[in-house]
C-alpha cells in the first residue's frame, strides 16, 4: 500500500553540499560571534573601569608626592646672630632677616612686588623658628652662605597644583588674591618651586592642621610589623590546619562540621573580626591599644580561612598517584606528604599566602575598632618590640584618618596614600605570581 | 585466541609466601570480595585476570594493605606472608609496604630525578650506609629494571620527561630499589604500548627468579605468557585458581571456560 514511498529514491535525503551552509549552521556560527562579541565587550568594560580608576588614582594622588617649596639663600652674619639671640622676640628677628633676603632676591631678578610680613607668613608659615634652630644647631655655618628649603604652605601647594585657583580662591585669612601676585612672582624669580616630597614616603603624621608636613612612613612602619605577625601566625597555623584535614583526618560528621565552618569564616565581614578582636585580645587579654601586634592578630583570625582554603585546594590538586607511589614504597604518611604532596603543592600554598597577605595589608575595617584608625601617628617605634607593642597607625587606616580631616590637602595625600598601598599590593602580586612560576613543576 | 603462547614451561612447587585465607572487603555496605583464600607461591609469576569490576585489584591491594588508605574499606580474614598474619594490630603497614612492593596501573614516577625516584625508597628505609652505596644500589635497581642503559647518562634528568614504557620500567625499578620480597603489579602494561608491554613483560619474567610476583591483568593472553600460576575472579569470587597451563587449555569451572573463551567479561 504504501511500497511507493518507500522506494530508495524517495526515502534518500536531499544531498547538500559542503559549498553551502545550511540554516543551522548559519545560526550556530551566529550565536558563537555573538557570544565572542559579549565577551569582548565584558573585558572592554573591565578595563574602561581599570583605566577610569587608575587615572584618577593617579591625577588625585601624585600632586602628595611633591611639595612646593621656598628656597632662599642668605648668609647670616655674626653680628646678626648676636643681636637676634639678644632680643626678647627672637623668632621674629630671623623673620626680619629672612623678608629681608627674600626681597632682596626678588629685586636682584628685577621684579619689583610689595609684600608684608603677614603674606609671607600666609606663605611659608612662621620661618623664624626654622632658621634659628638650624642656626642654634650648626653655629659653625654663620658667616657662610646658607640654602634654606621651606615648605609652602598647604593653599600655596593647592594653587600651584591646580587645586585652587584664582576663581575658586575664597579671600581669607590663610591666603588673599594678592598673594597670588606674590607666589607668582617668586616662582618667576625661581623660589617657589615644586620638589620630590620625600616627607610623604618618610614622614610621620602631623597634627590636623598641616597636612604638607603628613607623611606615611610611621604607618608603613606599622603595616609591615602587622604582617609580620599575620604571616607568622597565619601560615604555619593555616598550612598545618590544611595538611591535617586535607591528609590525615578522617572523613566523618566532625571534619565536614569543621570544613563549612572555615568556608564560613571567610565570609565574615571584616569588621565582626575588629570587634572581636577588641573584645578579646584589648579588653579581655589587655594588649596595648592601638597596637600592630592586636591589629596582626585580627588580619591573622581574618586571613586563616583564606590561607587553609586556598592550601587544601593545592593539597587536593596534587595527583593521588603520587600518594600511592610513596605509601607503595613505603614512606610513612608523614613522609609522602612532606617529601611528595607539600613540595608539589607550595606553589598553590605559597600564592595563596601572599594573596592572603594582600587582603590583610589593605583590611581598614578591623582596624577601625581596636583603635588604629585615628590614632596620631607622630613617631616611630624605637625598639624592634615596640613596633609591635607601641601604638601606631598602618596604611589604610592612615589613609582613612586622612580622607576624614577637613583640609582639603590631606584629602590630596589620602589619594597619594593609596598609591603607595597599591603599590605595595602590586609588589606583593607580582611576587606571588613569580614565585609561582619558579616553583612549578609537571608531573 | 590464537597467539596466546602456551610455552611448555616447568612447574616447580615452590613454598608458599603469600596464603590468604576466608578473605572478605567491604566498601561500605558493598562486599567486593567474597570468601577469597588462595596460596601465592614464592619465586612464581601469579596472574590475576578476570572482568572489570570483580575484585582482582582490591585483592591485590589487600596484600600489602594499600586499602588502609581508603576510610569505607574493611578486611576480614587472615592473609599470612611467611606465616605472619598482615593484618595483626602490631604490624606496622609502612614496614609491610617496604617488604611488599608495588607498581601501579600508570607509571607514576615523582616529579623528580631518576636517581632521586630509585633513591627515594632506600633512603628512608636507610639501606645505604653512605653515598657510594647508594649509588650502587640505584644502579642494580635500575639495572634489574632493564633501563640502566637507556637512563645511564642522564641520571639528573627529570623522571617524568621519560617515555610510558621506560617510565613503567623506572617505577618498576624502583619498587625493587628497597628489597621487597613480593612484587605487586596492577595492571602494569594498560598505559603501555605493545613494545613497551613487550619489555615490561620480559622483565617480569626476569623478576621472577628472585620474588614472588603478582600481576592483574585485563589481557588473557598477558596472562598466558608472564604466569605460572593463574586466578580467576569473577564477581568478587576466586572462581579458579591453579596452573596457568591448566586454567588456559582445561579450565573446570564454567564461567572461567566463559570468560577465557570470550563470552561474559
Amino acid at each position: 500500500m504504501t511500497d511507493t514511498s518507500m522506494t530508495p529514491a524517495a526515502a534518500a535525503p536531499e544531498k547538500s553540499s559542503l559549498l553551502v551552509q545550511d540554516a543551522r549552521t548559519r545560526k550556530r556560527n551566529a550565536a558563537e560571534t555573538r557570544f565572542r562579541m559579549y565577551g569582548m565587550a565584558a573585558i572592554a568594560v573591565g578595563l574602561l573601569f581599570l583605566v577610569f580608576l587608575f587615572t584618577s588614582i593617579l591625577r588625585s594622588g601624585l600632586p602628595a608626592f611633591t611639595q612646593t617649596v621656598v628656597e632662599i639663600e642668605f648668609t647670616l652674619t655674626q653680628e646678626q646672630f648676636d643681636t637676634a639671640e639678644s632680643k626678647m622676640l627672637k623668632t621674629g628677628e630671623y623673620q626680619k632677616i629672612f623678608v629681608n633676603a627674600l626681597s632682596g632676591q626678588l629685586n636682584a631678578s628685577g621684579l619689583d612686588v610689595d609684600f608684608d610680613n603677614k603674606a609671607i607668613e600666609r606663605i611659608v608659615g612662621k620661618p623664624g623658628g626654622t632658621i634659628r634652630s638650624f642656626f642654634l644647631e650648626n653655629p659653625d655655618r654663620i658667616g657662610t652662605p646658607v640654602s634654606f628649603e621651606l615648605a609652602a604652605s598647604s593653599r600655596v601647594d593647592g594653587y600651584l597644583n591646580g587645586r585652587i585657583t584664582r576663581d575658586t580662591l575664597v579671600d581669607s585669612r590663610f591666603l588673599m588674591a594678592t598673594d597670588l601676585d606674590l607666589v607668582d612672582a617668586l616662582q618667576d624669580a625661581g623660589i617657589v618651586k615644586g620638589a620630590f616630597n620625600w616627607n610623604f614616603i618618610t614622614g610621620t603624621d602631623s597634627g590636623v592642621d598641616n597636612p604638607g608636613g603628613a607623611g606615611l612612613g610611621a604607618s608603613v612602619i606599622g603595616s609591615f610589623f602587622m604582617m609580620l605577625v599575620v604571616l607568622f601566625l597565619s601560615l604555619p597555623i593555616g598550612v598545618a590546619a590544611s595538611i591535617y584535614l586535607e591528609e590525615f583526618a578522617p572523613k566523618n560528621r566532625w571534619t565536614d562540621l569543621i570544613e563549612v565552618n572555615i568556608s564560613n569564616l571567610a565570609a565574615v565581614p571584616s569588621i565582626v573580626f575588629g570587634i572581636l578582636g577588641l573584645a578579646v585580645f584589648i579588653q579581655f587579654a589587655g594588649f596595648p591599644q592601638s597596637a600592630p601586634l592586636v591589629g596582626g592578630l585580627v588580619l591573622t583570625l581574618m586571613t586563616l580561612p583564606t590561607i587553609i582554603i586556598s592550601t587544601r585546594a593545592s593539597l587536593a590538586a596534587v595527583p593521588p598517584s603520587i600518594r600511592d607511589a610513596a605509601l607503595g614504597v613505603g614512606a610513612s604518611k608523614m613522609q609522602s606528604v612532606f617529601h611528595h604532596v607539600l613540595p608539589l603543592a607550595m606553589p598553590g600554598i605559597l600564592t595563596g599566602t601572599i594573596i592572603g597577605l594582600a587582603q590583610a595589608l589593605g583590611e581598614t575595617a578591623p582596624l577601625l575598632l581596636i583603635g588604629m584608625v585615628g590614632f596620631v601617628a607622630r613617631e616611630y617605634p624605637e625598639t624592634f618590640v615596640g613596633g609591635f607593642t607601641d601604638a601606631n597607625s598602618a596604611m589604610p587606616a592612615q589613609i582613612y584618618t586622612w580622607a576624614s580631616r577637613a583640609d582639603p590637602g590631606f584629602y590630596e595625600k589620602a589619594w597619594g596614600g593609596i598609591i603607595i598601598l597599591l603599590l605595595f599590593l602590586i609588589t606583593m602580586n607580582a611576587i606571588a605570581v613569580l614565585l609561582r612560576r619558579r616553583f612549578e613543576r609537571r608531573w | 585466541m590464537n597467539d596466546m603462547r602456551i610455552a611448555e614451561r616447568k612447574v616447580d612447587t615452590n613454598e608458599v609466601k603469600i596464603a590468604a585465607k576466608d578473605v572478605q572487603v567491604y566498601y561500605g555496605d558493598n562486599h567486593a570480595i567474597k570468601d577469597v583464600s588462595v596460596e601465592i607461591e614464592d619465586k612464581t609469576v601469579t596472574a590475576f585476570i578476570g572482568p572489570s569490576g570483580c575484585g582482582k585489584s582490591t585483592f591485590l591491594r589487600c596484600i600489602n594493605r594499600m586499602n588502609d588508605t581508603i576510610d569505607v574499606c574493611r578486611v576480614t580474614g587472615d592473609i599470612m606472608i611467611d606465616g605472619e598474619d598482615i593484618y595483626d594490630a602490631k604490624v606496622d603497614p609502612v614496614q609491610l609496604r617496604a617488604k611488599v612492593g608495588m607498581v601501579f596501573q600508570k607509571p607514576n614516577p615523582f616529579p623528580k630525578s631518576i636517581y632521586d625516584n630509585v633513591a627515594y625508597g632506600p633512603k628512608i628505609h636507610g639501606l645505604a650506609k653512605n653515598k657510594a652505596d647508594l649509588d650502587n644500589i640505584v644502579e642494580n635497581a635500575l639495572r634489574r629494571g632493564a633501563i640502566w642503559d637507556e637512563v645511564k647518562d642522564r641520571l639528573h634528568a627529570p623522571g617524568t620527561g621519560l617515555s610510558g614504557g621506560q617510565q613503567q620500567r623506572l617505577c618498576i625499578a624502583r619498587a625493587i630499589a628497597t628489597e621487597p620480597e613480593v612484587l605487586l603489579m596492577d595492571e602494569p602494561c594498560s598505559a603501555l604500548d605493545p613494545i613497551a608491554t613487550a619489555q615490561v613483560e620480559e622483565l617480569i619474567d626476569e623478576l621472577r627468579k628472585s620474588y614472588s610476583v603478582v600481576i592483574v591483568t585485563h589481557s588473557m593472553q598477558q596472562a598466558a605468557r608472564v604466569s605460572q600460576k593463574t586466578a580467576f575472579f569473577h564477581l568478587g569470587h576466586l572462581v579458579e585458581y591453579g596452573e596457568t597451563t591448566t586454567i588456559f587449555t582445561n579450565p573446570v569451572d564454567p564461567r572461567t571456560e566463559s570468560y577465557i573463551t570470550g563470552r561474559i567479561g
